[in-house]
């Protein structure tokens, strides 16, 4: 069984990222240890709840261990909250930054009659140089998104009003805007290629 | 673009299953956890869990039977029913919930909902409204305490302020309709669905995929239904055949 550190960043939900981690034979172990990040194989970014308050958690030595993995193209997978934590900042929380190692600054969705939070399946088309990623339904629950695939990465892409960038992948590195550990069993078929990757 | 999600509801008491109308002459309907296995390999797109427990005991057995399910479990959970406090909420999403669901209590104190929304966000912040045509006048008012008090207070205008207040999407359910089979309250759909920007679900009414269809063309971004999964009348991925035959979006690939 593979072990994969879920960073604890306090006000995450973890219970479906870890119950999901275990059905496919991961060991999921929470992780706030800063020195276990960097050295650990596998690591999961979760991310439900609101930006100011998880970056509040990162600054300092979790963000850097984590900014650093992504550099070096650990294997790193971030949820939802996670992947907008990787980007330079967000609507969101307007001057709090985030971890920035990954380019680009999170919207919120605005449009006449658009539904917010973007709430439920949708559509999820890869780019043809996606390894990890495959077209299928994943459930999304947010309202901020990311508008540009940032150079150098892989990305994926979804319509909510417009198309935005739904997730993005560099070697064992995956950043998904959905939430793979509740998009059924496509879901837990993307955790397994990034276990392996 | 977002598909119509089918949501199959497991009312749950002391860590079962029950079927009946409006919580009464409740009958066993089986386990929690291997109903929830079997709706999500038909193709459920998330599943609600109230709990119709009335004691305390039943309350702590509610947090062990999504702990339960959510071992099983790769769709969304929904869970309401008691959920009187940002404790309650905290417990039933450490156990495996991904949403709450507020009815009662976000009446009687709305503040519940901003800090529940503040704290682990808007998209785990469902507001239950349970609504019913008024007795004497146009609109819905608010019911609470399933169904024993009818509070006077506008629907529509409680679905505002409760989103206004934090709530990131709304569970729907005619108080008139519910276990009556008889289709969807319409109007209340079209004038909630109006009214606030959020996900709405559609709830109390259903007998067949008719009926969901017309609660989607009313507003509906979701469609809850509890008896006639149950009884087997019809199995989620039919339904959803129906749905997608009508020209709806539906999420087809799952359990096939």
């Amino acid at each position: 069984m593979s072990v994969v550190r879920v960073v604890r960043t306090g006000t995450a939900n973890l219970a479906s990222v870890v119950a999901g981690l275990k059905r496919v034979d991961a060991e999921p172990v929470l992780c706030a240890d800063p020195d276990l990040l960097a050295k650990a194989d596998r690591v999961v970014l979760p991310g439900v709840g609101a930006l100011a308050a998880a970056m509040e958690t990162l600054r300092g030595g979790l963000g850097d261990a984590l900014s650093a993995r992504v550099r070096a193209g650990r294997p790193t997978l971030a949820v939802c909250l996670g992947l907008q934590l990787l980007l330079e900042g967000s609507d969101e929380s307007p001057g709090v930054p985030g971890l920035g190692v990954v380019a680009g600054h999170a919207h919120k969705f605005t449009g006449v009659g658009l539904r917010v939070p973007h709430l439920g399946w949708n559509r999820v088309e890869p780019d043809a140089d996606c390894r990890l990623l495959r077209p299928g339904h994943a459930y999304f629950a947010h309202s901020f998104y990311l508008a540009e695939a940032p150079t150098g990465w892989a990305a994926a892409r979804t319509t909510h009003g417009r198309a935005y960038v739904s997730a993005f992948e560099r070697g064992p590195v995956l950043a998904c805007q959905f939430h793979p550990e509740l998009s059924g069993a496509w879901g837990l078929d993307l955790l397994r290629r990034w276990l392996e990757a | 673009m977002l598909c119509v999600r089918i949501i199959p509801c497991l009312d749950v008491r002391d860590g079962r299953v029950v079927k009946g109308v409006k919580f009464q002459g409740l009958r066993d309907a089986g386990d929690p956890a291997e109903r929830a296995a079997a709706y999500e390999a038909q193709g459920a797109d998330e599943l609600v869990m109230l709990d119709v427990s009335a004691t305390p005991e039943g309350r702590a057995t509610a947090v062990e039977t999504v702990r339960h399910i959510r071992a099983e479990l790769s769709i969304p959970l929904t869970v309401g029913g008691g959920v009187r406090s940002e404790a309650n909420a905290g417990a039933l999403l450490e156990a495996g919930a991904d949403k709450v669901a507020m009815n009662t209590a976000a009446v009687e104190q709305p503040e519940l909902l901003t800090r529940v929304a503040t704290r682990f966000g808007a998209q785990c912040a469902v507001v239950a409204i349970d609504a019913a045509r008024r007795l004497e006048g146009e609109g819905w008012e608010v019911v609470t305490r399933s169904g024993k008090h009818r509070t006077g207070i506008d629907a529509i205008g409680w679905a505002r302020e409760a989103v206004a207040r934090g709530a990131g999407e709304i569970l729907l359910t005619s108080w008139d309709r519910d276990g009556t089979r008889s289709g969807y309250d319409l109007d209340l759909l079209t004038a909630a669905s109006r009214a606030v920007p959020v996900p709405l679900i559609a709830s109390g009414g259903a007998n067949d995929p008719k009926h969901l269809i017309e609660a989607v063309h009313a507003g509906a971004d979701a469609v809850l239904a509890a008896s006639i999964f149950h009884d087997g009348d019809y199995t989620v991925r039919a339904v959803k055949q129906v749905m997608a035959a009508a020209g709806l979006e539906m999420r087809m690939e799952a359990g096939q």
